[in-house]
């Protein structure tokens, strides 16, 4: 069975990038803990106003091309030198250099392949799925930044906090996801 | 500021840009629209039904002989992979470099990349004679043997040079689309709303996710990179690793790459003169971008241009009677219209973009990347065909001439190339949204935000707009 899950979240809908930051790092430093900011293009300095941690994503990459080279090299020695070694003009069975672009194309294939998968996974998107997980407000692809803030006790009073940031909508979000 | 020098002319919102852009997409195809595809979709099926007589019939349909085994259809390879490697550089190598320039153009570039790749696959897979043995070029498992694929040979490199570089073209392309198709997707309804949503796989646009997506966008260009160089470098070994004179050579990796961008920019170029005027978007394709690309015209021109005289001169320092032979026979044999017209087409007529004026000038501009595609096609002819034709013993010289059915695949290619473009820009927003939003946010950046709301003041002082 699963298991049915909400946060409720305050929404934050402001219509420019830098108010966006500068509300972030305010409520931050006022200790409210922000959950999510959603905005229609990568805002730069909103990850340091939300203090998130640098994407790990490049692991993926790196495993990835070190599996191309395994799968490469080893595909091509066990083949041409192993399993069935044809003599060609007299050359080497185990030519290294002949080996190089092959290695080097598969390496690049599956780090390409690793990252965006990572990025699939890690950001939870669906293949050919075609709701967003989380969408609190409609035009967050167009031009509205919209901040989640948590409610966590109580304390955060939006409407003291409406007009400072100069929001042009507040609102409250509950999202909801199961847990099976 | 100049208007002329700004990637976005105005001073549109992000309303503005997601309206402006979409507008194609959401409107019925017009009368232009219509008038191209149709000429595409009959020029794809002249070439689809030349392919299948190929198929049915053999390749004796063409004009290849005993001395020339690649004619037509190696040339056409080696220039549609050589088109495709403009939108690796403009997505990829400018992303690493940050050239903000490269903002509006990189979708189309991407895209042009793909179908340029998908036409270069269609000529080695049907020179084969028999296509449908085409998969005998994976190594698999098979009860031949196990009879394995030649791994020191430069083609069979080639095959898994293309497969990569179509591979990684088409998820970084893809990987691009996915916040686009989440603005059309909160924009359309019906039917077109389901297929946005699938196509853009539940992107929310949290801030989280947009900064790991960033860093997979640097990834994916930091692997594409490498990968461009490599992937005609290896399409040169095809020619190089031989005996031949006038393939046989160590210049041909990066005179091949350099080729390879030069008469991609120069298709970017006649792609996007016309994409900008039919859709509408002077706007963020301004007459900075086109000033730009004939810039990387003029420089890659010159060195193409500088490659040819190392060869030649090479070709006469080396002492080697066959390859003397060869070069004097490029420019003064029986092809010997085909060299000049490619030296007229590549060298002489870049020159004129050391203009400013002749770079600002969009139909020079157009006519000016014509002759640059007719001029790299005829540098691959030259270099495939005139090669063969007289190598080392004149009792088996020949002459080649295509047959009509050759030439027809050849416009055939052209037809399945715009038919696909025809059909993105339809689907897909030749401009990306987040992109340009990212442009518009710095270009704009000290003139919408007010002290109150500015985190720090050294971003208000920053200057007006982004120049490169």
């Amino acid at each position: 069975m699963s298991e049915r899950h909400t946060r409720r979240l305050h929404t934050l809908v402001v219509d420019d990038a830098d108010r966006a930051v500068a509300a972030v790092s305010s409520l931050r430093s006022e200790g409210y803990h922000i959950y999510d900011v959603h905005t229609p293009f990568p805002v730069h300095g909103m990850s340091e106003a939300m203090g998130l941690r640098e994407s790990r994503v490049s692991i993926a990459t790196l495993a990835g091309a070190g599996v191309g080279v395994l799968a490469g090299l080893g595909l091509q020695i066990w083949t041409s030198a192993w399993d069935w070694p044809l003599n060609i003009g007299g050359k080497s069975d185990l030519a290294f250099p002949a080996l190089v672009p092959v290695t080097f194309e598969l390496a690049i294939l599956a780090a390409a392949i690793a990252t965006v998968a990572a990025l699939v996974i890690r950001s939870r998107l669906c293949p050919l799925g075609h709701t967003p997980r989380t969408q609190p407000h409609q035009a967050v692809s167009d031009n509205r930044f919209v901040i989640l803030v948590e409610e966590t006790d109580g304390e955060f009073d939006p409407k003291a906090f409406w007009a400072r940031v100069r929001a042009l909508e507040i609102d409250e979000y509950t999202e909801a996801w199961r847990v099976s | 500021m100049a208007t002329s020098d700004c990637l976005i002319s105005g001073e549109p919102s992000y309303e503005d840009v997601t309206r402006e852009i979409a507008a194609p997409l959401e409107r019925r195809a017009t009368a232009k629209w219509w008038i191209a595809f149709a000429i595409a979709a009959s020029l794809l099926t002249l070439g689809a039904v030349l392919v299948g007589l190929t198929v049915a019939r053999g390749i004796g349909l063409w004009g290849l002989n005993k001395t020339v085994g690649w004619g037509f259809a190696i040339t056409n390879f080696v220039f549609w992979v050589g088109i495709g490697h403009a939108g690796t550089l403009i997505s990829a190598i400018l992303l690493l470099f940050r050239q903000r320039w490269r903002t509006s153009i990189a979708r189309a570039a991407e895209a042009m990349t793909i179908f340029a790749v998908m036409c270069a696959g269609l000529f080695p897979l049907i020179h084969m004679g028999r296509p449908w043995l085409a998969f005998w070029v994976m190594p698999y498992p098979n009860t031949r043997g196990p009879l394995w694929v030649n791994f020191r040979s430069a083609l069979l490199w080639d095959v898994f040079a293309i497969s990569t570089y179509f591979l990684v073209s088409f998820l970084f392309w893809y990987v691009g689309l996915i916040p686009d198709f989440a603005t059309l997707r909160d924009r359309m309804s019906g039917w077109r709303k389901r297929l946005y949503g699938w196509l853009s796989w539940g992107w929310d646009g949290s801030a989280v996710s947009w900064q790991r997506y960033e860093k997979v966008s640097l990834l994916l260009a930091g692997l594409a990179t490498p990968l461009v160089v490599s992937v005609h470098t290896i399409v040169s070994f095809d020619f190089a690793t031989s005996l031949i004179p006038g393939w046989h050579t160590t210049i041909f990796p990066p005179y091949f790459v350099t080729g390879a961008v030069f008469s991609g920019f120069a298709m970017v170029l006649t792609l996007l003169i016309v994409t900008r005027h039919v859709l509408h978007l002077e706007r963020y394709i301004t007459a900075k971008h086109l000033d730009t690309m004939a810039k990387v015209l003029l420089t890659t021109g010159l060195i193409v241009g500088f490659a040819y005289a190392t060869e030649t001169f090479l070709a006469w320092y080396s002492g080697n009677p066959y390859e003397q032979f060869t070069f004097a026979n490029r420019a003064f044999g029986p092809y010997a219209f085909g060299y000049w017209l490619m030296v007229s087409c590549n060298v002489v007529v870049p020159q004129v973009f050391w203009f400013e004026r002749a770079r600002r000038n969009v139909p020079l501009l157009f006519v000016a990347s014509i002759f640059v595609n007719i001029g790299m096609w005829l540098e691959r002819f030259n270099i495939v065909v005139i090669s063969l034709s007289r190598d080392f013993l004149p009792s088996s010289w020949s002459h080649y001439v295509p047959s009509l059915v050759e030439v027809g695949i050849f416009a055939g290619s052209f037809g399945l190339f715009f038919t696909c473009y025809l059909l993105f820009v339809r689907i897909a927003p030749v401009v990306s949204f987040h992109e340009v939003k990212t442009t518009l946010f710095e270009q704009t950046h000290g003139r919408t935000s007010d002290p109150a709301s500015t985190t720090t003041a050294s971003r208000a002082e920053r200057p007006e707009g982004v120049h490169v």
